[in-house]
């Protein structure tokens, strides 16, 4: 039975075929969200007209919207970055908190400059930590080959404790009456905001156009995708790989960095443990997802945050579990994984 | 101390079992990254199950019945569509950790039953348990404590000393090979794909229902990567996977036994992870024939391309 059907290559990929077989499996995904929201006994129908209101039904929620896709916009360059010369980055988490961590220390330590020059000193801090923090997994990975995905993973978790033992400990707000929380920022340490959202997303969208820029039009955003897709390829053509792995993966981190500046200026107001809460891993799908292009970046990223704002909504209004929103999240790129031998492959069945 | 290292066995368990699952995974040549989502997934199936029948058995029986199904999941998208692994198994992992949340939700904080509790708890074994010292450390503990030594020792038999276990070396190590002998490469991928998530699903089990045992969200706290870590440390063999899942138990539980404020509790929660770090830069460095990993690990393998 099973020997009937087989797999058979296509003769030629076309374009049509690859978006016509996406969307079925983004349907599929949604499909099979509803019968495990049936099995529940929740209305799907509900469920997703309460996700769509709560993420685009009111400026407030579209606001909300935004500020939520900002993170995931910049965290998935880089995470972008470094996938494109197959370097798996998955600690996105850790890099953004210690980016904060970066900011963190100027804002309530050495905020002596004017805003403007503070903010900006701010983002460098953190760029330059979360760079600095992506680059022990480049380094382990250049000179000792130990495999980066378990490393930027554990790396993660330290940042985490790091993170947590700051809160809880040195850092801690004495006048917070003993509630574990880090003093917020001075005023002059925080985002301004521009239409009724911090300046991030204009910060994302310039990132957006500067990341295209250098992945497909210089030398060394050619040489990362070069390493990417043969690494013998690249050494035989001269390129220097650890230079440009580290190159690379620095930038990774430093967007992650950025990430992490502005949720600490811009949304959260301090630092916190919670600051990164689960970018990182979602930025991962969402690089996946945009097939590593960077305007797809943009698409997927508004898609998501507005999984997660309006999943957030329709846990207060129906009672769903926000983590709906990872389910739904998983299931789509459960689907879009099956879908991908289809675009190159189709079923032949025997007769 | 002697309550120390038996804490220690108690807390290596789980990680013995996913690491164990992971081997089986990676043995068939498949790279499965999904160790912590279907943890997750034994996790809150055999939590619910202990809640709703108050029966041991069948608790434990469902962790593994959900760790199969993340499994099954996994196996169907990498091995019959030729999904990329890396990435499926990123989204098994999230896909088990937004299933317990949404799950548990209002779980969090209950305790498990009794008399579950009751059937779970140490027991000391004949003979063996007098033996003063060792006795107390290995042979007073709970039954899945003492499955996981037989499971060691079967294992290892599995891998080196049966047919079967050889051919699936050839699968992981050269599916195309292993094809041409007649080795059915697709069956032994889902069976031992399907086997390693019983294991992880068990794990998961292990940490609601003994270890922690009460309901947590995220109970395995990144667990089923150091999992995956510990793969390399173990050089794909079983027995050495039991003494790293131990001295990882050890990390992991040294922060609460040594809270005299000398070193943040914090601190000495970075050591598992900081540690995982180290062995694995180690072990990368000298890596010798006998521990390199299987060939054809996280490749997909498409028959009709032979």
């Amino acid at each position: 039975m099973v020997n009937q059907v087989r797999f058979v290559r296509r003769d030629k990929v076309d374009k049509y075929t690859n978006i016509k077989v996406k969307l079925i499996s983004i349907v599929a995904a949604f499909f099979i969200m509803s019968l495990f929201l049936i099995m529940l006994k929740i209305n799907p129908k509900d469920a997703f007209i309460g996700m769509i209101k709560g993420a685009f039904g009111s400026p407030l929620r579209i606001r909300q919207t935004t500020i939520k896709a900002v993170p995931l916009i910049i965290t998935s360059l880089g995470i972008l970055t470094a996938f494109k010369m197959k370097f798996w980055n998955i600690g996105g988490e850790g890099q953004i908190l210690m980016g904060a961590f970066g900011a963190s220390i100027l804002a309530l330590f050495y905020n002596g400059f004017n805003s403007t020059t503070l903010l900006l000193l701010m983002a460098l801090s953190a760029a330059v930590f979360g760079g600095l923090y992506a680059l022990i997994s480049a380094v382990l990975k250049i000179y000792f080959k130990t495999n980066e995905t378990i490393v930027t993973l554990m790396l993660n978790y330290i940042a985490l404790k790091f993170i947590t033992y700051l809160q809880y400990g040195p850092w801690k707000d004495k006048k917070a009456l003993g509630f574990p929380k880090i003093a917020n920022f001075p005023d002059k340490a925080l985002l301004p905001n521009l239409l009724g959202v911090n300046v991030g997303w204009i910060i994302a969208l310039i990132l957006i156009i500067l990341v295209y820029i250098f992945m497909n039009h210089t030398k060394k955003g050619y040489e990362i995708a070069i390493i990417g897709e043969s690494i013998n390829t690249a050494r035989y053509a001269g390129i220097n790989i650890k230079a440009v792995t580290i190159l690379c993966v620095f930038l990774s981190g430093a967007l992650c960095g950025i990430t992490g500046f502005i949720q600490s200026s811009g949304v959260n107001g301090t630092l916190s443990v919670e600051i990164a809460g689960g970018v990182g891993y979602t930025a991962i799908i969402i690089a996946y997802l945009s097939n590593l292009k960077e305007p797809f970046i943009l698409i997927v990223s508004v898609l998501f945050a507005a999984l997660l704002q309006g999943s957030s909504y329709i846990e207060t209004s129906l009672k769903i579990p926000n983590s709906a929103a990872l389910i739904l999240q998983s299931l789509i790129l459960f689907c879009i994984l099956s879908s991908e031998i289809f675009t190159t492959y189709r079923l032949k069945f025997k007769d | 101390m002697t309550s120390f290292l038996h804490a220690t066995i108690i807390a290596g368990t789980p990680l013995f079992l996913s690491t164990l699952g992971e081997i089986l995974n990676e043995k068939a040549g498949n790279l499965n990254l999904g160790v912590e989502g279907m943890m997750l997934m034994g996790a809150v199936a055999g939590f619910l199950a202990a809640k709703g029948t108050n029966n041991a058995f069948l608790a434990i029986l469902c962790s593994i019945l959900f760790g199969c199904i993340g499994a099954l999941i996994y196996a169907f998208l990498t091995i019959t569509l030729r999904a990329n692994q890396t990435v499926t198994g990123l989204a098994l992992t999230i896909f088990g950790s937004g299933i317990s949340s949404f799950i548990g939700q209002n779980l969090s904080g209950k305790v498990v039953p009794d008399r579950v509790k009751y059937f779970l708890s140490p027991i000391k074994l004949p003979l063996l348990g007098d033996i003063p010292f060792l006795g107390k450390v290995f042979f007073t503990q709970d039954i899945i404590v003492y499955f996981s030594y037989i499971l060691a020792f079967a294992a290892a038999f599995y891998f080196y000393k049966t047919r079967i276990g050889l051919n699936l070396k050839a699968v992981g190590e050269n599916p195309y090979a292993a094809d041409a002998v007649s080795i059915n490469v697709a069956l032994y991928k889902y069976v031992n794909i399907l086997a390693g998530g019983a294991l992880c699903g068990l794990s998961g089990g292990y940490l609601s229902l003994i270890y922690v045992p009460a309901w947590q969200n995220n109970i395995t706290s990144g667990r089923g990567w150091i999992a995956v870590a510990l793969v390399i440390f173990a050089a794909w063999n079983p027995c050495k996977a039991l003494l790293g899942a131990y001295l990882f138990g050890g990390l992991d539980i040294i922060g609460f036994r040594i809270q005299d404020g000398f070193i943040s509790k914090y601190f000495l929660d970075m050591l598992p992870y900081l540690v995982t770090i180290i062995i694995l830069t180690l072990f990368s460095f000298k890596r010798s024939k006998k521990n390199s990993p299987p060939k054809f690990l996280g490749l997909p393998y498409f028959r009709e391309e032979r």
